[in-house]
């Protein structure tokens, strides 16, 4: 649990946070709440020769509204998160996403743009923001760019992002029929499985549907084929569980570890996902 | 004169711990916070193979970075660091402190390195190059047994550290001679007959505090002082001193602030011979601190006993016979204990209950895992889960309740002391009284019905019940090595303050509490004049340690005695002060005095004072008020009680709740009861994680794959309902004060009334025994599947 050497510094800025990343050539890593970074750095897995410390950048936290839209700063902390009463109104599958990362310690130091920046495939927030249709901010020496979540995670621990861009920001149009539900890993808390699903609904029928799917596979995913099986059917419980009942199965690649087997994975995604949808339900009648 | 304040009684009541204001504000001192001038800092490399031939170590690049002092192979340590001792009388391998030719386990000490400072110590040792013969490995005992595919050690056939060792009715003392015909007899005559294998699964001690040691040889003075996060420094002075060639009057051992140790820092590590041979060969003071990820990999291991029980019984569910098969797997060595523990569990295999005849075999294993040890509970909790269970599957088979079936079976009150199957002698017991209070504030019969009504709504609910008995306070010196007294001595100092010291060495018991009341009481001053020393040898003239639960029954007893002894000499300086009667005074609230007449006395202080100027010197009398005490016990002590659970199975997700933990224990006289009832949840906790979610797994060829907290779980305040706890009270005959301990209890009754709840809430998938650790899976497949 000793990190080999790194020099450190504290940018001010984003355009600062930037050129400082850019200066290390590829060798060094920003850190924000480190709570994915040192961990990592401890074991050796990960040896950056320079940490740029960009926790202190006050234009990369808050939560606020924005054109319609809610925006995220990047260095939010998951409590905040959580415990936001903007989201709490609007949009509290995102609050209760938050609420499920880690523990007090993680969730009071971890950031939204430092998780997805690692992009752990068991990671909470990717399914959330899939199924919220969020856009991902970037910042580079070249400008900004906007990627939708959907385009954003790659692969395993891989995401687009460029080697010298940092996540500015997540921004999303508030939903309220949406839910995020979780089979914890027992010694980490991350997710086995985690389903977020989102519903939109016009005269009692399902008109839109997005669902995110994290921990089964070597990233977050949309389940096209649930999300299909819903629009145009009635917003109903039998709905949700015939659209459920084969997601598990659909899927190929799925992870198997010491925590559950590749069969039970497929299982418990059908499970969350019908508990996820009938989290969004229930949130229509709320 | 003014009115003196009354003092309260204290032993008895709830007294906050003196030691967590410090501890909670960050003010304790570990081994880690101690710096001296010139220290310099050990790291060591690690095999990162299960089992490999070493076919040469390569240090040269380590050795040239600058602010490196040395590296030194495990040849190079083994010119100075003997093959490490053990404590036990069974045949034990060589085994190096750091390996020559041979690597078992991952985790195994390959070379050393002494740097300036802690990460450049790290970044050479990561420099250290390796070139291995992998062999082999074994991680399953029983296979292990076969001889196949490897010989963990050449010279033991088979693997098998311990071969067979037969126990129970019909075995000589001796073990020559093994007669079967009564256990035999008792299977002939059984209606029913049930048989389970079972397995306590291996679990990783997980202190807060990781190990940690700093050595200073002073060459000068030809003497050493040892830090170590260790719960017996005494025992540590003893072989460090041995391995040095040094005697025991030229070592200090010292145990700071102890972060915890849940058995696992009784062993005497090589990282601790290491440290203090290398500080006298360099003649420089030198630190190791373990981090958490060498402590799943270099601290011993607990548990992992596979367990085949069969019961024997009549119709009406009178056990009449035992056969309990242990198989160990002990990992890859012998350490100071690791033998022994397993043969705990055989000692206990009568449990609760007057069974007329037992076969308990046991057998020991090596394989390519992390050397077990002692770990909370150590060898008691599986023979309490083996049974329990055991006794569950009987109930199960007979259409019994699982309560009557236990009272049916009772040690009975009037048969203690009770010589058990086993050659122990339960001291004292009443376990139907204990079980009858389980009863009556678990609601049993309430329960059933909440279980009934939850299951006619299609949730899985079950609920199960535990008795158990453990050996604590020990003791006696015939069954350890080291002796099993406890040495304390008492001063009165001159102003009327009270220094007292104890051999056992807390780690979390609040000794510095409970003999601080004790000594309250006894001398009639308050609490906050009294200080309670421990954890050095410097200081603490001799001891044994804390571990079987033996503080207060044994240590407390001899700082009793102690006190008694001083207080006898300070009457009769009380006496020839005021002019009365020794035994006409009394101790109270700060004054010494006639009793009855409040008024008639002098101060503490005064008297004290008079102890170390003694002007006149009464006839009879030496100066001052210091004595000190062994205290040897005449038999270990055994409490016992009775834990019961409610469980709701996740149907979906086979996701197991624990919802309610209901626990009666008797520790006999209880000090603190605040105290007793910390140690039963801390107990708890370990219990409830081994049952739910703990576990050490490797994989086939003897990789760790739960070397962190990321893969290995630990419960957490939130995953636990609140704990319904009450107590009887038995008093010991064996100490005068009737208490018999109470820290390891909490692990003992959990476990199978967890596991015995879970199987309960799946019986309608017919299931009749589950494994630890209750992965949610493993209970999914059950519900999903139709396997079991």
């Amino acid at each position: 649990m000793i990190p080999s050497a790194f020099e450190y510094e504290r940018a001010t800025s984003v355009d600062d946070a930037i050129a400082k990343l850019a200066a290390t050539g590829g060798t060094g890593k920003l850190i924000a709440g480190g709570h994915s970074l040192v961990p990592l750095m401890k074991l050796r897995l990960n040896e950056p020769t320079t940490l740029i410390d960009i926790a202190r950048i006050s234009a990369l936290v808050g939560i606020r509204e924005r054109d319609g839209l809610i925006e995220i700063g990047a260095g939010t902390v998951h409590h905040d998160v959580a415990t936001s009463a903007l989201l709490g109104a609007q949009c509290p599958v995102v609050s209760d996403t938050a609420a499920t990362i880690g523990d007090p310690q993680v969730r009071n130091r971890g950031t939204i743009g430092g998780s997805l920046a690692h992009a752990d495939p068991a990671a909470d927030y990717p399914a959330m923001l899939l199924a919220v249709d969020a856009q991902i901010h970037l910042q580079g020496a070249g400008g900004p760019r906007v990627v939708a979540a959907e385009d954003f995670f790659q692969d395993l621990f891989t995401v687009d992002l460029g080697p010298d861009e940092i996540i500015t920001a997540v921004r999303f149009a508030p939903v309220r029929a949406a839910a995020y539900a979780k089979l914890y890993q027992r010694a980490s808390r991350f997710a086995i499985v985690g389903v977020a699903a989102a519903l939109e609904v016009t005269d009692g029928a399902i008109s839109a549907a997005r669902v995110g799917l994290t921990g089964a596979l070597s990233s977050a995913v949309r389940l096209s084929g649930v999300e299909t099986a819903l629009v145009g059917q009635p917003a109903t419980a039998a709905t949700v569980a015939t659209a459920a009942t084969g997601a598990g199965a659909a899927l190929s690649d799925v992870s198997a570890d010491l925590h559950a087997s590749e069969a039970y994975r497929r299982a418990m995604v059908s499970v969350f996902t019908k508990r996820a949808l009938e989290g969004a339900l229930a949130r229509l009648s709320a | 004169m003014a009115a003196s304040p009354v003092l309260p009684k204290l032993v008895g009541q709830r007294v906050k711990r003196r030691e967590d204001p410090r501890l909670i504000q960050g003010l304790g001192t570990y081994v880690d916070d101690i710096k001296i001038v010139g220290m310099q800092h050990v790291a060591f490399k690690r095999s990162d193979l299960a089992h490999a031939r070493i076919l040469s170590v390569e240090t040269s690049e380590a050795a040239a970075m600058p602010g490196v002092e040395a590296v030194l192979t495990g040849a190079q340590i083994a010119e100075f660091v003997d093959p490490m001792p053990i404590g036990t009388p069974f045949p034990s391998p060589d085994h190096r402190a750091v390996a020559t030719d041979i690597v078992r386990y991952v985790g195994e000490p390959v070379a050393v390195v002494v740097a300036s400072d802690r990460y450049l110590a790290r970044d050479a040792a990561d420099t250290i190059v390796i070139d291995y013969e992998p062999l082999p490995a074994v991680v399953d005992p029983e296979r292990a047994m076969t001889g196949q595919p490897t010989q963990v050690h050449a010279d033991f056939e088979n693997n098998l550290a311990v071969a067979l060792v037969p126990g129970g009715t019909g075995v000589s003392a001796d073990l020559q001679t093994v007669d079967d015909s009564a256990v035999d007899a008792a299977f002939a005559a059984a209606d029913v007959v049930v048989s389970q294998r079972m397995h306590n699964q291996r679990l990783a001690p997980t202190a807060m505090e990781a190990r940690g040691v700093v050595a200073h040889y002073e060459r000068g003075k030809d003497t050493m002082t040892i830090w170590s996060s260790t719960q017996n420094p005494h025992i540590l002075r003893t072989f460090i001193a041995g391995m040095n060639g040094m005697g025991q009057d030229q070592v200090r051992a010292i145990a700071p602030e102890v972060g915890g140790g849940f058995g696992a820092k009784i062993n005497i590590y090589g990282e601790e011979y290491v440290v203090a041979g290398l500080s006298k060969k360099l003649g420089l003071p030198l630190k190791w601190a373990e981090d958490r990820s060498e402590a799943f990999l270099a601290t011993t291991h607990g548990r992992d006993i596979i367990g085949y029980i069969d019961l024997a019984a009549t119709r009406d569910g009178k056990v009449l016979g035992m056969k309990l098969r242990l198989v160990a797997d002990i990992g890859a060595y012998n350490m100071l204990l690791t033998a022994a523990i397993p043969t705990l569990t055989m000692m206990m295999a009568n449990a609760t209950y007057d069974i007329p005849a037992i076969r308990a075999t046991l057998t020991e294993v090596f394989t390519n895992k992390t050397p077990t040890d002692a770990y909370r509970g150590a060898g008691r909790p599986e023979a309490t889960y083996f049974v329990e269970r055991g006794m569950d599957i009987l109930a199960t088979e007979l259409g019994m309740d699982p309560a009557e079936l236990r009272r049916k079976n009772f040690i009975q009150p009037d048969q203690f002391p009770y010589a058990t199957q086993m050659g122990a002698v339960y001291d004292s017991g009443d376990y139907e009284k204990a079980l009858d209070l389980g009863l009556k504030n678990a609601d049993w019969d309430a329960m059933k019905q909440e279980r009934d009504a939850a299951r006619a709504e299609g949730r899985l609910v079950g609920m199960g019940l535990a008795m158990y008995v453990e050996v604590c306070g020990l003791g006696p010196s015939s069954s350890l090595p080291t002796g099993g007294w406890e040495h304390s001595q008492v001063t009165i100092e001159r102003d009327g303050r009270i220094s007292a010291t104890t051999g056992a060495s807390p780690h979390g018991q609040g000794n510095e509490t409970t003999f601080g009341q004790m000594l309250a009481d006894q001398f009639g001053v308050p609490l906050e004049h009294i200080t309670i020393h421990h954890g050095d040898t410097g200081v603490v003239k001799q001891g044994i340690g804390t571990f079987g639960s033996r503080s207060q029954a044994v240590g407390g007893t001899a700082l009793h005695l102690a006190g008694g002894k001083v207080k006898e000499k300070m009457a009769k300086f009380a006496a020839a002060l005021i002019e009365a009667h020794e035994d006409d005074l009394v101790f109270e609230d700060g004054r010494i005095s006639v009793k009855g007449v409040p008024d008639s006395g002098k101060t503490f202080a005064e008297v004290a004072g008079y102890a170390y100027v003694p002007v006149p010197l009464p006839e009879g009398l030496t100066p001052g008020l210091s004595e000190e005490a062994f205290f040897e016990p005449a038999n270990n002590t055994y409490p016992f009680g009775c834990h019961i659970s409610l469980v709701e199975v996740d149907r979906d997700t086979g996701e197991p709740t624990l919802l309610r933990l209901v626990a009666v224990d008797d520790a006999g006289n209880l000090i603190n009861p605040l105290i007793v009832e910390g140690q039963i949840h801390g107990g708890l906790a370990q219990g409830i994680g081994q049952a739910m979610i703990e576990e050490v797994a490797y994989s086939e060829d003897g990789q760790p794959l739960t070397a962190s907290f990321m893969d290995y779980a630990i419960p957490r305040a939130a995953d636990f309902p609140r704990f319904e706890l009450d107590n009887t009270v038995t008093p010991t005959p064996v100490n005068p004060l009737g208490a018999k301990g109470v820290g390891e209890a909490g692990t003992l009754g959990s476990t199978p009334c967890i596991v015995s709840a879970t199987v309960d809430a799946l019986s309608e998938f017919g299931v009749k025994h589950i494994d630890m650790m209750l992965r949610p899976e493993k209970l999914w497949q059950i519900i999903h599947g139709g396997q079991s």
